[in-house]
């Protein structure tokens, strides 16, 4: 099919879709969490006619338009990206993954610009009422753009809806629905959003908080601390319950990344959850070494968790690449056998086609049919080839973890605090707080590490790695955009961070 | 309901969407256009803060609809989508990097410690407004006098000229095109600016700004004449509706034309209300220059995509390998796809609609001179 793989084309590319989507991760939960944020502002601002917080809501939308701006420009590049360097995947796939990217730019993105603009030069055009409904258009029109790149996101961690056609060599969208309600999509999109919701409250947090650590702007930063503390409370319980669905739906449609964020090497029945530990890098599936230098389990949760049964069986690294015949679990050595089978018998269905031989044609179909569903592993050579990069993947998956339990006991001493009216004295709080926003995108970066890294090296599921999905170009065209995106983005964030940190140090008063 | 249709209706119904949508972005890059305009026209601080704060109430329209149309094109054009964008890499990597630095030039240009200085961020906007419009003009040429790619039989894309889409700025059709887009983008902009500021006081701002429409027509003119004197003698690239099989026609956009009777009139249509739209702005003292000039853009755009697209011609041609061409047939999703993307495609009239609406509610009121330099100048653009 493809007849020389330029494995360092394909890192290249690699690294250029993280780079982006990292530097477009930066500034997107703000956008989901601060936009709710700024509404709930400005409806208060509505309901009590109490100018204070209007000028909250100004003071805020300010930092949400500097943070706007850069994420679209970091924006635009993802959508042409999969044309431009994954190419194949485009063609592959496009029949499903191009309509959510569709849907988005017509329910979502317009949304959004057409009210972005009325939410920041509308106030003496329109009405105070039409002005508030614009603000909410804005944050809800920015959550409506995530919801269909996490159902385009979904569909590549659990592929359904869709069937293979060897007339035209690509997978074809057969249920829409599917696709959009997919258990995957859904704890994608919830998980993701109230994940930013819990970002934009820290966001509010740590710049009020250095306010009052500085004794300025006291009470707009303890007005915007309170809605944030409860909204980012609120959110904290949501990613936790969100976030417990999409690992028990990465154990079901994704055995092989829950076991590399647990680093479990050998799959045991009643497993239990790694609390902490210090993973041994120098570990490979099948050899004898420990999987881990130190490490503090809890019993039976990792069963619980993952198969809502504290006895279960949780399939290991080691099941997953060769097999347990005792689990029923096929392993990668064997799925690649047929894998092979189904990439050979679709070449020569072509070839029989091209020729006419109808009949030679429909005996490959056959079994390329009975081989279909491992027609991804056909491309590994070897069965270890299907582990991703376990270190990182679990190193990030706990860091996640632990910021995420931290968070919420930040918001309820904040609300404790700011409802007894103290929270201005409790610097050792207001000093936690400062750093919170920087803890809270560490936490953002790590989820994407799990849900991305996690999955190599499939770019579809078990269908397509993203060594079939490349673009024909050299490494050295990649790496020439690699940095030259390596510069601009930079060049940028440093402005976007100059000019949000002067428009901080004015604050809401303005010059 | 869409369901019912076949799959060719399908296809053609989703080119006049795609066609439709590429159209509206062709007009509403008067962004853009205004963008090349700000050194110009702005002599004064408070006549580029005018121009900037007019321009960039729409920016995001035009950004959106860019986006918007490689999305409608990736959901049902998806072989046109990987080949164009994995083979012409370079031309639209650099389309790309225009409208990244665009994106952030609004909302950083006036802001204190911005890092790179308001003179970078004019430049990014002039850069967005030039090379970004040229080569997509340039990219839209293509669609007439070919590509050099080769499909292989699971449709893999082979680009043969090392210069990776970039080749085709080196075309004098294609450059031509790529010319009369700025131009025409520029007359726009400069319509939309008399349209959409008050310019009470600042009267010779006004005549700049009403000068710069005439010029900038007068500057398209060669290469639109260009463009369309080659079009109608170039050989086309024809398709067989029973084989499928791709060959050179002579005359082949000038039949196309002929042939289409709606497309012809579109393109004459189009063209005498640009004129229309120039004429009433520069010699009637009118300022909704821009309503004949975007609607004229529009229907040029679409009789442009149409010729390309309809009439069994390959819109996205292999001068390399003529069977990789990209029919609106071959390229296209899946029957399913088409049906469940036209339900969705329900919802542009009411974004249309919306739009349509908000934009009226905003601009009721013209952006003046007070507004960008008061007591809310801090936050203005």
């Amino acid at each position: 099919m493809v007849e020389q793989i330029d494995l360092s084309m394909v890192n290249w590319a690699r690294a250029q879709f993280a780079l982006t989507a990292m530097y477009h991760w930066i500034f997107v939960p703000l956008t989901l969490g601060l936009s709710f944020l700024i509404a709930f502002y400005e409806s208060i601002y509505i309901k009590t006619r109490n100018e204070e917080w209007k000028k909250i809501a100004k003071f805020w939308m300010t930092l949400f338009g500097i943070n706007f701006a850069i994420g679209v420009a970091t924006g635009i590049i993802l959508e042409f990206e999969f044309g431009t360097n994954w190419s194949n995947y485009s063609w592959m796939v496009g029949d499903i993954f191009g309509a959510p990217l569709a849907v988005e730019g017509i329910a979502a993105f317009f949304l959004e610009a057409t009210f972005f603009a009325v939410m920041f030069f509308g106030w003496e055009r329109v009405s105070k009422k039409f002005h508030l409904f614009s603000t909410w258009m804005v944050a809800i029109g920015s959550n409506l753009s995530a919801l269909w790149i996490l159902v385009a996101n979904g569909w590549m961690q659990y592929p359904i809806g869709m069937a293979f056609n060897p007339d035209t060599a690509r997978f074809e969208m057969q249920d829409f629905w599917a696709i959009l309600f997919s258990p995957v999509a859904i704890s994608k999109f919830t998980h993701t959003t109230s994940s930013g919701f819990l970002f934009g409250s820290l966001f509010v947090i740590t710049i009020s908080s250095w306010y009052l650590l500085k004794g300025r702007h006291i009470q707009m930063a303890r007005k915007s601390i309170l809605v944030a503390a409860v909204f980012g409370l609120l959110s904290s319980g949501y990613v936790a319950f969100t976030g417990d669905e999409a690992a028990y739906n990465d154990a079901q449609k994704q055995p092989m990344k829950l076991a590399a964020f647990e680093g479990l090497y050998d799959g045991e029945k009643g497993a239990g959850l790694v609390a902490a530990g210090i993973i041994n890098s120098s570990k490979k599936v099948g050899d004898d070494q420990d999987a881990f230098l130190f490490e503090i389990r809890i019993p039976w949760l990792l069963s619980l968790l993952a198969n809502r049964d504290p006895g279960s069986f949780v399939p290991g690294i080691k099941d997953l690449v060769y097999g347990n015949e005792k689990e029923n679990i096929m392993g990668a050595d064997e799925k690649i056998k047929k894998g092979k089978i189904a990439v050979e018998q679709l070449a020569l269905y072509k070839k029989a086609k091209k020729a006419g031989d109808s009949a030679g044609a429909e005996a490959a179909l056959t079994v390329f049919n009975q081989n279909k569903e491992y027609l991804g592993f056909g491309y590994l050579n070897a069965p270890e080839e299907a582990v991703p990069p376990v270190s990182l993947v679990y190193y990030a998956f706990h860091i996640m973890v632990a910021l995420g339990s931290l968070f919420p006991i930040i918001f309820i001493a904040y609300l404790f605090f700011t409802l007894k009216g103290t929270i201005i004295h409790q610097k050792w709080l207001l000093s936690i707080g400062v750093v919170s926003m920087f803890l809270g995108l560490a936490a953002q970066q790590c989820g994407w590490i799990v849900a991305e890294v996690g999955r190599q090296p499939w770019a579809i599921q078990d269908l397509l790695p993203v060594t079939i999905a490349r673009t024909n170009l050299t490494a050295g065209t990649v790496q020439t955009t690699f940095f030259m995106f390596v510069a601009i983005f930079t060049l940028l964030l440093i402005a976007e961070i100059r000019i949000m940190l002067k428009q901080i140090q004015i604050g809401p008063e303005g010059k | 309901m869409f369901g019912n249709l076949d799959t060719t209706t399908l296809q053609q119904l989703w080119w006049i969407i795609d066609s439709l949508v590429g159209s509206l972005f062709l007009f509403l890059i008067f962004v853009q256009g205004g963008q090349t305009l700000l050194w110009q026209l702005g002599k004064a601080n408070v006549e580029k803060s005018l121009i900037i704060n007019s321009l960039g109430r729409k920016w995001e329209m035009t950004f959106t609809t860019l986006v918007l149309f490689g999305g409608a094109l990736f959901a049902a054009f998806p072989k046109f989508y990987a080949t164009s964008f994995g083979g012409a890499y370079w031309v639209w990597m650099l389309i790309l990097f225009t409208f990244i630095v665009q994106a952030v030039s609004y909302e950083f240009r006036k802001k204190p410690n911005n890092f790179l200085g308001e003179k970078v961020y004019e430049l990014f906007l002039f850069i967005n407004g030039s090379v970004g419009i040229l080569l997509i003009g340039a990219a839209v040429g293509t669609f007439f006098t070919g590509s050099n790619f080769v499909l292989n039989e699971y449709n893999f894309v082979t680009w043969t000229n090392p210069l990776r889409g970039l080749e085709a700025a080196f075309s004098l059709f294609n450059l031509s095109l790529g010319l009369f887009l700025v131009f025409n983008a520029r007359l726009l902009g400069a319509m939309y600016l008399l349209n959409n500021i008050d310019f009470t006081g600042y009267e010779d701002f006004e005549a700049r700004t009403r000068k710069a429409v005439l010029v900038n027509l007068l500057c398209a003119l060669p290469f639109l004449l260009y463009f369309l004197i080659s079009l109608v003698v170039m050989d086309g690239f024809g398709v067989d509706p029973k084989t499928g099989i791709v060959s050179m026609v002579s005359g082949k956009y000038l039949a196309n034309l002929l042939s289409m009777p709606l497309v012809l009139i579109f393109l004459l249509a189009g063209l005498v209300l640009v004129i229309w739209g120039v004429v009433t702005t520069s010699f009637r003292g009118k300022n909704n220059g821009i309503w004949f000039g975007g609607l004229g853009t529009v229907l040029v755009g679409l009789a442009v995509f149409f010729t390309a697209g309809f009439n069994n011609t390959a819109f996205y041609p292999s001068k390399a390998a003529l069977q990789s061409s990209l029919t609106i047939y071959n390229a296209s999703s899946s029957h399913y796809t088409l049906t469940a993307m036209s339900y969705v495609a329900l919802l542009i009239p009411v974004v249309l609609a919306y739009v349509v609406y908000v934009w009226h509610l905003m601009d009721a009121k013209k952006i003046t001179a007070a507004e960008v330099t008061g007591e809310q100048a801090d936050e203005m653009y």
